[in-house]
């Protein structure tokens, strides 16, 4: 097992090699200038600068020079962020995608049992018509609508109140969090909603709950002993792409309700073209899924016997 | 699933109140744990409201954070306006937007030299006091190449600057003396007579020698890589999250200064965000897009309008071979376009001022407004002349069709509408067809330096208080002359406005400039871009500039009269 | 037990009438079955419907709303479905000189006057020039008193007049008039005047515009309706229904296209490498790895920048492109999955043994077989390319203008979601209606296409 994962492990540095390589040419395939500003610039401010990032290199040394570089885990200096480098805006604005997208994932997965396990248990009756039309609603329209029009909900809800209630954006408290990271879940949620619920039918015709019942266990038993804890298992399964694909969708949430995360500012250097902060964020992103991965196999591994890792 | 064993023998729903609530308190829980692991590992938001009469603050929004806060390096809006708190050059812009001696007491321009008396009470936030050395490192180190200043260009107009800039003399050689700590004399390259005025740009900031060489490089970059000598001190930036300027006790005019403390507690370009954060009472300060308008009345707001001095136009590409080189089909597109239209139609907002020449309205002349001095000619929109004009340059050109013409946007709302509107009339009233090109910021600007358009939406911003600011955009030496406009007439009218040091001659030199640009459909004036805005009641002197920092807040204070 | 009469005619041999054996049902093919359980799903069927519905609004649409969707109705701008239309004939607007009409001032303190009757062309303001000699005028939609503020600072004046031309709409508008001070601090004795505007046309303009023909006889004054906007026009007074339309073009274009792309593509990838086997399949699965690894939205959006839009071009093929080269790797992994499968099963062996040919056997078996998977992977994979296309737009790196898209008609919406709901709320409902319409369809089609549940009643 462990050498399964030590092939895993080096087969994930040659991902990320090849994520690096291919953001690293993609950037410079871009046409337009990151150094060009509003003002035009003398040849020798241009030069000057161009020196400063090693962009006078050939593009082929500038290759190495930068795979070198992110070999030693340092992702350069920002161009638009002039004396920031890469390493700590990444290091400041994560950890806030991160917090975001944890509290998000929990959400969906603890919103997504409850909920399913409802709708299941009231099949067709009024709880699971209101639920499965609020998971329709959760599924269909755009995050960035529902996004927005939450958050002016939120102001509705502070000025009638006549005092901050929860805070319509921002970050630092638990209470900025809560209502992003809501917004954030709430695909996912509905997905998994939907996903508990019919497995929640499925395992109900299955063999084993026929003989439980045959042997005449009480049906509560049957419910919390065999129907929930298996039509959990599915939903289990899904979570782990969900989380990589959580963190990493935080951009909508993170623009709209002003958080500070790593997100927001790659969508900003995109529009700045920030070659170092564009390379810099999508390596540490590919890097940070590659890993996930690879741990959420391992964890799987470890919890159901019958997923064989060493296969 | 240690809660499933637990309550076996509970009914479904039990069980599923029970999994709620277990499951409450597990998010309850990590939340709070999230809490003090979010706030040691991050910036925090301090909750603070729009106004706190109490702690003497005010809050306000930034559009994106100030890329660093290296006055020598600075080029952009925010860092101009975070630098107009916390610093303080020889002269600014008072209240009434005339030039006031900040650190200088007084001064004194004539062809060839300048002259500043520095006031001895003027302190760094570290105490010490700030002398002339202090100016004459900063301009040195602003013009040194490898700063790579993109505004050092400023500083052109002392002696020997440009060629330091070029790398052809050493920073020393600056043509800048200080006879004692407490006087600085600038020797001129050649008479400008705004050269005062030119000071009020955080370029000429000063920096001190000890201070910028202790930081390593990262002069600017947090808030304690910077030395102050303004009203307020940062003191908490949080990148991307928030920043907190204080009171600078050193600051020697306090009693001008009102406020303790103003927050900037978010950085958002969401304009809709914004919005809510002022209806949230959360920010004193929000501009207003024409779509919020109805809202921003229905509310019952305080709504202030203030033209921001950057005039926006349609720019021509004047190289040989494109068909907008020719004179009659940029004559027609200028018959064509009505831009009262746009303002009033498309725009909507008040505050936006059809674009009728090149100079905005505000710039002063030789004793009135320019605009005064010398009215520019109004063109009258006439569709039935334009299409004269387009037969006459079809012919011209050698074409039987109408050319499709190549129109340069920026990737913002506002130039989308726009462009869609010059496509769309074009269409209908000249059947010429125009195909946008929509770019990120840096790409637009490659495209426009490499010439690769016939039309684009460009805008310019004022650097200092005088129309040459403005007047020498089309010079065929000016780099930022992206069409490459070419005309020995024009140069000369620019020579006159740059040399000449009698006002009334570089005045009549600004009033012909002008009219060649009409005459000759050069550029096609727009739009003086106007800015609506509310403001919460309690906040007195909340200034907005042209020139200098905008919004100033640095003299503003809170009125609790409710009046 | 009775006893049985047996005659010798129970014993000859039965005529061979030449039926062996008889099916009581027809026989029916995969598809033919599939088909069946669909149709008995109602909500799948529903699904197709509306499917069929949004492709027939697209497609049929413009041919019946032969409305242009960039043309821009400045009379009309932003206005509701069902809005009034009514639009009353005038002269041509000419800018105003006081000098040369002189206006009977009103006998308020300060003599603010409506000079001239008030249309959408412009409101002609005048007041006393005595008194203060700079005045500030304010406009309001709502009534000052009741909502305590002035409105819209238009302007800070010298001269006792003034032409108001913004964005003038039907309706009631009240103006106020606050005298300044030297130094620009407003004064008490601000007079409010309310001014109903109605909405005029020159009759040049209704010709441009084709309310009237070129030889009809009209006089000033008479009434006439404006075109006709059945879900009313955005911020530039386009026709919504018309976008709607086009823009569905786009969004659907992207949503169907994509997915059918992508999984082909993947289709083939995965059955080549699942056939190949080996070192060759190996090889193939590990570059889908690194494929699968790159993180989608950052790389989407790096596609869009580095394949760029030319000029006048809409922008739909670089997203396209885009998506294929980020997308294809999961249906390839899916499908090679299938494949190794299906190739160990025992009809696949059978087929063999009998002498199918290679290309028999994955023509008459493999494809058929992983066809029920393929094709729920693209209808599932429809709303999540639909919402990728709205979230580019969200950050502008959608569709370049004049190209409307239901995604960047959302996102323009957004901004005026207080005040003009229709904007938002149509693209937002056409988007949802796609996207469930795909996901019940989807799951329609599994239920249909499981194998397993052939049979199972």
């Amino acid at each position: 097992m462990l050498s399964y994962f030590g092939k895993r492990l080096l087969l994930g540095l040659v991902t990320i090699w090849f994520i690096a390589s291919a953001t690293f040419f993609g950037m410079h395939a871009v046409p337009g200038d990151p150094l060009a500003g509003d003002k035009a610039m003398t040849p020798q401010i241009r030069a000057n600068l161009e020196a400063k990032y090693g962009l006078d290199q050939p593009l082929g040394t500038q290759y190495l020079i930068y795979l070198g570089n992110i070999a030693r885990g340092d992702f350069g200096i920002s161009y638009t962020q002039e004396n920031r480098r890469v390493n700590d805006i990444i290091r400041e604005h994560f950890p806030i995608s991160a917090t975001l997208g944890i509290l998000a994932i929990v959400f969906a997965g603890l919103g997504g049992v409850l909920w399913g396990a409802l709708t299941a248990l009231y099949r067709n009756r009024w709880p699971d018509v209101v639920i499965m039309l609020a998971v329709i609603l959760g599924i269909s329209v755009p995050s960035f609508v529902v996004a927005a029009i939450s958050q002016w909900s939120l102001v509705g809800l502070n000025l009638a109140a006549g005092t901050t209630i929860l805070p319509i954006g921002g970050w630092g408290s638990v209470w900025h969090m809560l209502v992003p990271a809501l917004v954030l879940g709430l695909s996912t949620m509905a997905y998994l909603t939907r996903l508990m619920r019919s497995s929640m039918l499925e395992v109900v015709g299955t063999d084993y709950i026929r003989t439980a019942k045959a042997k005449g266990l009480p049906p509560t038993q049957i419910f919390s002993r065999h129907q929930l804890r298996n039509a959990i298992l599915p939903v289990i399964t899904v979570l782990g792409p969900a989380i990589a694909g959580i963190t990493t969708g935080g951009f909508v949430v993170e623009i709209v309700f002003a958080i500070p995360g790593l997100g927001r500012y790659f969508v900003q250097a995109i529009q700045q073209l920030d070659y170092t902060v564009i390379m810099g964020t999508t390596v540490f992103y590919g890097a940070f899924l590659v890993f996930m991965v690879i741990l959420v196999d391992l964890f799987y591994g470890l919890i159901d016997p019958r997923v064989r890792v060493d296969q | 699933m240690l809660w499933i064993t637990l309550t076996k023998r509970m009914s479904p729903n039990r069980q599923l109140a029970q999994f709620f609530l277990l499951a409450f308190a597990g998010v309850a829980l990590l939340m709070l744990t999230l809490h003090y692991a979010g706030s040691a590992l991050s910036g925090t938001t301090s909750d603070v409201s729009a106004v706190d009469e109490d702690a003497n603050s005010i809050s306000i929004i930034i559009r994106e954070e100030p890329p660093q806060l290296n006055s020598s390096r600075a080029t952009d809006s925010i860092s101009g306006m975070v630098l107009g708190h916390v610093m303080e050059g020889l002269v600014r812009m008072g209240l009434d937007d005339r030039l006031e001696g900040a650190v200088a007491e007084r001064w004194e321009v004539t062809p060839t030299q300048a002259t500043f008396w520095l006031r001895e009470n003027a302190k760094w936030s570290d105490g010490q006091p700030v002398t002339a050395a202090d100016f004459i490192f900063a301009w040195q180190t602003a013009l040194k190449p490898e700063t790579g200043s993109q505004y050092a260009f400023l500083l052109f107009t002392i002696q020997n600057a440009e060629a330091i800039n070029q790398g052809a003399l050493p920073a020393s050689e600056l043509g800048v003396t200080a006879p004692d700590p407490y006087t600085l004399v600038i020797n001129l390259a050649r008479p400008v007579p705004f050269f005062d005025k030119t000071l009020v740009f955080p370029t000429f900031l000063p920096i001190r020698e000890d201070f910028y060489n202790a930081t390593n490089g990262r002069f600017g970059a947090d808030a304690d890589q910077l030395l102050y000598n303004g009203p307020f001190q940062i003191s908490q930036w949080v990148h991307g999250s928030s920043m907190t300027f204080e009171r600078n006790p050193y600051f020697w005019n306090q009693a001008e200064i009102h406020l303790d403390t103003i927050h900037v507690p978010y950085i958002t370009s969401d304009a809709t965000a914004s919005l809510n954060f002022f209806k949230d009472d959360k920010i004193a300060i929000t501009g207003l897009q024409a779509e919020n308008l109805i809202e921003a009345m229905r509310m019952g707001w305080q709504i202030h309008q203030h033209r921001d001095g950057t005039v926006f136009y349609l720019e021509f590409n004047h190289r040989q071979g494109r068909p907008t080189d020719n004179l009659n089909l940029r004559r027609a597109l200028q018959l064509a376009l009505d831009m009262d239209e746009m303002v009033y139609k498309v725009t909507k907002l008040p505050g936006y001022e059809p674009g009728v020449s090149l100079f905005p309205g505000w710039l002063m002349g030789e004793e009135r407004l320019l605009r005064q001095e010398y009215p520019p000619q109004k063109i009258t929109p006439d569709a039935s002349l334009a299409k004269q004009h387009l037969k006459q340059a079809l012919q011209e050109l050698g074409l039987s069709e109408p050319p499709s013409l190549v129109l340069l946007a920026g990737d913002n709302p506002i130039s989308n509408v726009q462009s869609e509107w010059v496509q769309q009339t074009l269409k209908t009233k000249l059947g010429i067809s125009v195909k946008i090109d929509k770019q990120i910021f840096k790409q637009r600007l490659a495209k426009m330096t490499s010439g690769d358009f016939d039309l684009v939406l460009a805008g310019w911003g004022p650097d200092y208080n005088d129309p040459l600011t403005f007047g020498d955009l089309f010079a065929s030496w000016n780099k930022n002359n992206r069409g490459q406009y070419n005309s020995p007439e024009l140069d000369a009218l620019i020579d006159i406005a740059q040399s000449r040091l009698q006002p009334a001659a570089r005045m009549r030199a600004f009033g012909d400039i002008q009219q060649h640009l009409i005459d000759q459909a050069v550029v096609l004036p727009m739009y003086e871009r106007g800015v609506t805005y509310v403001v919460d009641p309690r906040v007195r002197q909340l200034k907005r500039r042209v020139i200098g920092p905008d919004p100033d807040l640095s003299r503003a204070y809170i009125d609790v009269s409710g009046e | 037990m009775s006893s049985a009469k047996l005659s010798p005619a129970d014993f000859q041999p039965l005529v061979s009438n030449g039926i062996v054996q008889q099916i009581s049902r027809p026989s029916l093919s995969y598809w033919a079955d599939a088909w069946l359980r669909l149709r008995k799903n109602p909500r799948a069927m529903a699904s197709l419907g509306l499917i069929a519905f949004l492709l027939a609004f697209v497609s049929l649409g413009p041919a019946l709303w032969r409305i242009d969707p960039s043309a821009q109705d400045l009379d009309q701008i932003g206005i509701a479905p069902g809005a009034d239309r009514t639009v009353t004939l005038a002269a041509p607007f000419e800018p105003w000189n006081p000098q040369q009409q002189p206006a009977t001032l009103s006998d308020n303190s300060l003599g603010f006057t409506l000079a001239l009757p008030a249309s959408t062309q412009a409101v002609r303001l005048a007041w006393a020039a005595t008194g203060a000699t700079r005045h500030r005028l304010y406009r309001n939609v709502f009534d000052p008193e009741t909502t305590g503020s002035l409105g819209l600072p238009l302007v800070e004046r010298d001269q006792p007049w003034f032409e108001d031309r913004l964005d003038l709409q039907s309706g009631t508008y009240y103006y106020t008039l606050v005298p300044l001070t030297a130094d620009g601090v407003e004064t008490s004795g601000a007079v409010t005047l309310a001014v109903d505007v109605i909405r005029v046309i020159s009759i040049a303009q209704a010709r441009e515009r084709g309310l009237i023909t070129a030889d009809e006889n009209v006089q000033l004054g008479q009434r006439l309706k404006l075109a006709w906007h059945p879900l009313g026009t955005d911020y530039l007074g386009r026709d919504m229904l018309a976008r709607l339309m086009y823009g569905g073009q786009v969004s659907l274009f992207i949503g169907i296209f994509a997915p059918l792309a992508f999984v082909l593509l993947g289709v083939i990838y995965g059955s080549v490498s699942g056939f190949l086997g080996g070192a060759a399949d190996q090889a193939m699965m590990r570059f889908a790895d690194f494929v699968v690894a790159l993180p989608f939205l950052l790389f989407m959006i790096l596609f869009k920048v580095i394949f760029g839009i030319g000029p006048g071009e809409s922008g739909i093929w670089p997203m396209l492109v885009a998506m294929i080269i980020l997308l294809w790797p999961a249906p390839a992994r899916l499908v090679r999955g299938q494949i190794l499968q299906i190739r160990e099963e025992g009809y696949v062996s059978a087929s063999r043994l009998l002498g199918g040919t290679t290309a028999y056997v994955v023509g008459r078996h493999m494809l058929p077989n992983t066809m029920g998977v393929i094709l729920v992977t693209i209808t599932f994979q429809v709303p999540s390319a639909i919402f990728t296309e709205a979230f580019l737009s969200f950050i502008g790196m959608g569709v370049a203008p004049p190209t409307p898209s239901w995604g960047a008609m959302c996102n323009e919406g957004i901004k005026s979601m207080l005040t003009r709901p229709h904007e938002l709320m149509f693209p937002a409902l056409l988007i949802s209606i796609t996207v469930l319409a795909f996901n019940l369809l989807g799951d329609g089609l599994r239920d249909a296409l499981d194998a397993r549940m052939r049979g199972v009643e």
